[in-house]
């Protein structure tokens, strides 16, 4: 018996005209699996390279759904560092002045470059964690596709901060890896295919404090990225740090600045 | 893990309280109803070794999970060239290792020379009621007249034939192995054009819809993904056409597991995907 929480979810692959009825299909789906919480970023319709107006709509949308299901879904505020005070701004309004508790970047710049530091500096200020998307892709990365050696180096400048590789690097057998070294980086392993000795290879590397369970629903499903924690050959001790307790440690912090109680 | 718990859990499902939800073990049926998985494979994935990539383990592992028949392919049949002594090995394992679970699915390679006798040793010698084609790790695409002549070939010797579409995804392939997944379009021409023709499809991320409707044609699970996408692929196709697979060993046989209890599905849908819809499809080839 596992609680569980999904530190990756979208309001995306999943039918309805607004933000709250996307959160009601995803719950529905999640809560048949057992899945507890769900932390949600970027909108209804992304961008690579958001302006910041196309920021501030997607994560407006992200706060009308966790507003309707406050006991159920977390936000994480979608940012560009290409506009750094945009940037700021928004995550002083969705963060500090809002209920978000962490960030997520994606893939509008490598995330090694100077631009990101003042956004990670003000997100550690905030005690907010920083998801940022990491893959390796043999048939060519986006322009600002962010690598998990690229999260290494951003990591090795914050050491006070708290980073989560998301999907661990795709090609994980390479991302796991790059991130080993730096305890304040948690791998994620959602957004693949529920590949075997996944999940084997991150607890071994990384240790079982240190990995993450997310399933980039409703791109994907939650039943597989499950699979991937469930179906592995880990203690239950592990499967429960990495189902559940690892993200209620790291977001601990930040919820208890805001009077949630867990 | 063994997600194959009692009935009642099933029913209970997880329930929600205080906003936590904690899961029991995944059931999706009584622990007697059969589950067919069409979809496993033997010994060992060209590129890393995986965890149940042992004949033995991945038998207890589907037992465990409630397995009462497997169709198993062999990693064997992607590279290798002596595909004979692969259909061999394959047969034999099932035989010696299987305990009644395993049902064998040759590989045969339409660019390989007398390739029809593999296909012959296959019903003859071996007694399988189908294949498995790798077509993109053979070179062949799916406009090849080769390939067509196969497919005439097994549906004339009664064979279901599975063709298995990604083998992983290719943004992460090894550097020097890059295999394009071959373009399914051809396949619905060749379908019509094949009288007897009984095709499974395998590892399909997004399932062609035309295809699955241009004549018998089926799909299994193991790739699909989006929430509740077992449920949504019923949604536009009749029930018999979708089967249970799970991709085991190379995927974690819980996500097919996991899909049928994401989906709401009816007792009836469960009972046509766990068995009832690939037990129809060997026993038209006893048939046949």
């Amino acid at each position: 018996m596992f609680e569980i929480w999904d530190v990756h979810v979208h309001l995306s692959g999943v039918p309805g005209a607004t933000p709250e009825e996307r959160l009601e299909r995803l719950l529905e789906g999640a809560e048949r699996l057992g899945i507890a919480r769900l932390c949600v970023f970027m909108g209804m319709k992304w961008s690579y390279d958001p302006t910041p107006d196309d920021m501030r709509r997607q994560n407006d949308e992200v706060l009308r759904a966790v507003k309707r299901f406050p006991d159920r879904a977390f936000g994480f505020v979608y940012l560009n560092p290409q506009h750094t005070q945009a940037s700021l701004d928004e995550l002083n309004r969705c963060v500090r002045d809002g209920p978000m508790v962490g960030v997520k970047l994606w893939v509008a710049m490598h995330c090694n470059e100077s631009k990101l530091d003042p956004i990670v500096a003000r997100a550690t200020e905030l005690k907010a964690v920083v998801l940022q998307h990491t893959w390796y892709k043999i048939t060519g990365n986006l322009p600002g596709e962010s690598t998990s050696e690229d999260l290494a180096q951003l990591a090795a400048r914050h050491p006070n901060a708290t980073f989560i590789s998301a999907h661990s690097g795709g090609d994980w057998e390479r991302g796991l890896r790059a991130i080993r070294p730096y305890p304040n980086v948690y791998g994620e392993i959602c957004g693949g295919d529920p590949t075997a000795g996944y999940t084997e290879m991150a607890v071994r590397e990384l240790g079982p404090e240190r990995v993450l369970y997310g399933s980039d629903a409703g791109g994907r499903s939650f039943a597989s990225q499950l699979a991937k924690v469930l179906g592995a050959d880990i203690p239950d001790s592990a499967k429960r740090l990495v189902l559940a307790e690892n993200t209620k440690r790291i977001l601990k912090p930040i919820l208890r600045e805001k009077g949630i109680k867990i | 893990m063994n997600l194959e718990p009692s009935r009642r859990d099933f029913l209970k499902t997880a329930a929600v309280a205080a906003g936590a939800v904690l899961i029991r073990n995944v059931a999706v049926a009584k622990p007697a109803d059969a589950l067919i998985d069409t979809n496993v494979y033997l010994s060992h994935w060209p590129l890393r070794r995986l965890p149940c990539d042992d004949t033995a383990k991945l038998v207890a592992k589907l037992r465990a999970n409630g397995v009462t028949q497997a169709w198993a392919g062999s990693f064997d049949g992607l590279l290798h060239r002596d595909i004979a002594a692969v259909n061999a090995r394959l047969a034999d394992e099932c035989r010696r290792l299987g305990g009644g679970l395993l049902v064998p699915f040759g590989s045969v390679n339409p660019k390989l020379p007398d390739w029809e006798d593999d296909l012959r040793r296959c019903v003859e010698e071996h007694r399988m009621p189908g294949i498995r084609l790798h077509p993109s790790y053979h070179g062949c695409k799916l406009d090849d007249p080769d390939f067509a002549k196969l497919l005439q070939f097994a549906a004339k010797r009664g064979l279901l034939v599975q063709i298995a579409h990604i083998m992983e995804d290719r943004r992460m392939m090894h550097p020097l192995l890059q295999v394009e997944p071959p373009d399914l379009k051809p396949l619905a021409d060749i379908v019509k054009k094949t009288p007897g023709l009984r095709l499974e499809l395998l590892n399909v991320k997004l399932p062609p819809l035309d295809l699955l409707k241009a004549g018998d044609v089926s799909v299994e699970i193991a790739m699909l993904e989006g929430v509740g996408g077992v449920g949504k692929l019923l949604a536009q196709l009749p029930a018999e056409r979708v089967l249970f697979g799970s991709y085991a060993p190379k995927f974690y046989f819980e996500s097919a597991l996991l899909k049928l209890k994401e989906s709401p599905l009816t007792e009836e849908q469960l009972r046509a995907v766990r068995c009832a819809n690939a037990q129809r499809l060997l026993a038209r080839k006893q048939l046949s």
